[in-house]
């Protein structure tokens, strides 16, 4: 279980004005529960999930994984402690490959067939891209996959996806769904998304709503996606892929 | 053979045992301590001692051949001539390469000039690694110079590494092109502490329809200085592309020098340089895969040079 105490994040802004991105927030994700955050863009939502990785620091608060303080914890320690991240612009790595990406996420030899098994989860034939370096000849919907595709074959305690839908086309977006759905049935670990898309809140068991810094609403799928979607003009909710 | 001789052989030339089905020359310390040529491929000692002639049959397939070096004898300087004659619709493999072992407090110092004359339609993989270690005070130094001369049609690439142990070292490529032919350049170099590596690229693409590819990828650590210089001359319809990627670390400096000269209206010439150190991203992605920053920053690295 992953636990968020009175978490504030402020940086500083022009003229050296702190700014307050995430204001005293507090939040439980359970065990094997499918979370979906979302809320307006520049809200604090990928603050926060970057928050929850190590990747930037709270100003205060603390964070708790399975009773554990980790508010200190390095990225590489709470890596090792189950956390895993799925970036919304996944970084490309000049001589890196995707097989060897993927085998530095798993930590073991990987199999061609075990390549093809996660890869195909993402609708990528892995004969065509385990020898291909991460590098600009991969387009941004090709690295977004691989990335989703890095982080599930890792099987952590808990995955955080940031905007997995960004820069995927309309086709794979409802292979995406497939995707997340199957992982919902199937997961054995914690699941965090960070997400616009109507469809995938449509899968949460939780939505959390982040807006100018602040949780302004959070509960069952059932009690927040009717309240959202009546204000989808305030929130910018896409509906990319339903009919499709 | 001494262990360190062995040991150095498999570094730099992939040599557990003597071939048995290529062609090979053995040289340690200026002398040659194993050779063997095939029915295709003749190794013949210069008359004045200064090297060895490759001889390469017309139309020889799917041969290799090995002409690794290895110096240990610290204070050391040798200096070799290997000149290839590389037949007609000849297609080779050859792998060269030299380690120097310094346990001592002087100067080991080899100086390889490679020269190629490659025949029309043939083609070549040429492969060099070069290496350097020791714990003695001395430095390593590598001076290799390669001049390839490709006839009509023909096609080298050369792959070259050197990714350590090598205190100074001034690299030469020179290739001149006929009508059609193509030559290929992939270097990997990494330099550390005060070491220096200069590689200079000079290829005249003086025929039509000629190409060239010069890639070198390189790392800088330490206080290490590395200068790329880079010169295509397009003197017909041709295509030529050179590229310098380096990543920089700690006190170390690198300086990329393009030069291009167009002397035909069809010349297409075209230089890429990017000089920078490690993306902070880069580090925090794979630290997220649960590395440590050490680690990630090797990995990154050793792929960059693979």
């Amino acid at each position: 279980m992953l636990e968020l105490k009175h978490i504030s994040f402020r940086v500083n802004g022009d003229q050296e004005q702190e700014k307050e991105i995430l204001r005293d927030i507090n939040l439980v994700i359970e065990d094997k529960s499918f979370v979906i955050i979302t809320g307006p863009n520049g809200g604090g939502k990928s603050t926060l999930a970057k928050i929850i990785m190590g990747i930037e620091t709270p100003t205060s608060g603390q964070i708790f994984f399975n009773g554990q303080d980790i508010t200190h914890a390095d990225i590489t320690e709470r890596a090792a402690m189950g956390i895993g991240f799925a970036f919304q612009q996944p970084v490309r790595f000049k001589g890196l490959t995707v097989k060897e990406l993927l085998q530095l996420a798993t930590k073991k030899e990987m199999t061609q067939a075990q390549l093809c098994q996660y890869l195909s989860e993402v609708g990528l034939c892995a004969a065509d891209y385990i020898d291909r370096e991460i590098n600009a000849s991969l387009s941004g919907g090709e690295l977004k996959r691989i990335e989703i595709a890095m982080l599930m074959a890792r099987g952590v305690p808990l995955s955080i996806f940031d905007e997995p839908e960004a820069g995927i086309d309309l086709w794979s977006f409802n292979n995406l769904i497939r995707v997340f759905e199957r992982l919902r049935d199937e997961q054995n670990g914690s699941v965090v998304i960070i997400s616009h898309q109507e469809r995938i809140l449509e899968i949460a068991d939780k939505i959390v709503v982040v807006s100018n810094g602040e949780i302004t609403g959070m509960g069952p799928t059932g009690e927040i996606l009717p309240e959202l979607l009546k204000k989808s003009d305030s929130c910018r909710f896409y509906r990319a892929g339903r009919r499709a | 053979m001494k262990t360190v001789v062995k040991n150095m052989l498999k570094t730099v030339a992939d040599l557990v045992v003597l071939p048995t089905n290529g062609a090979f020359n053995i040289r340690v310390n200026g002398s040659c301590v194993e050779r063997h040529s095939t029915k295709n491929v003749q190794i013949i000692p210069k008359e004045n001692g200064s090297g060895i002639d490759i001889h390469v049959k017309p139309g020889t397939k799917n041969e290799m051949v090995h002409i690794p070096v290895v110096v240990d004898a610290s204070g050391f300087e040798d200096l070799v001539y290997n000149d290839f004659y590389i037949g007609e619709d000849a297609d080779v493999v050859i792998i060269a390469g030299c380690g120097i072992h310094n346990d001592g407090a002087h100067l080991s110092q080899h100086d390889g000039i490679h020269t190629f004359h490659v025949g029309k339609r043939a083609r070549v993989k040429y492969v060099e690694k070069h290496y350097g270690e020791g714990d003695g005070s001395g430095e390593r130094v590598l001076n290799p110079v390669t001049e390839v001369y490709l006839d009509e049609d023909s096609y080298l690439e050369m792959e070259t590494v050197q990714i350590e142990g090598v205190d100074s070292t001034n690299r030469i490529t020179k290739g001149e092109l006929k009508d059609r032919a193509t030559f290929i350049v992939r270097e990997r170099l990494m330099t550390s502490g005060t070491q220096r590596a200069t590689t200079t690229f000079d290829v005249a693409l003086n025929g039509v329809d000629a190409s060239t590819n010069v890639v070198s990828r390189s790392v800088a650590k330490g206080q290490s200085f590395q200068e790329f210089i880079s010169k295509i001359d397009g003197n017909r319809a041709c295509v030529g592309h050179s590229e310098c990627d380096a990543i920089i670390m700690d006190n170390a400096c690198v300086k990329a020098v393009p030069e291009l000269v167009a002397n035909h209206v069809d010349a297409s010439l075209i230089h890429e340089a990017a000089i920078g150190k490690i993306a902070g991203e880069q580090i925090i992605k794979l630290m997220t895969l649960g590395l440590t920053q050490e680690e990630a920053e090797a990995e990154i690295v050793n792929g960059f040079l693979k």
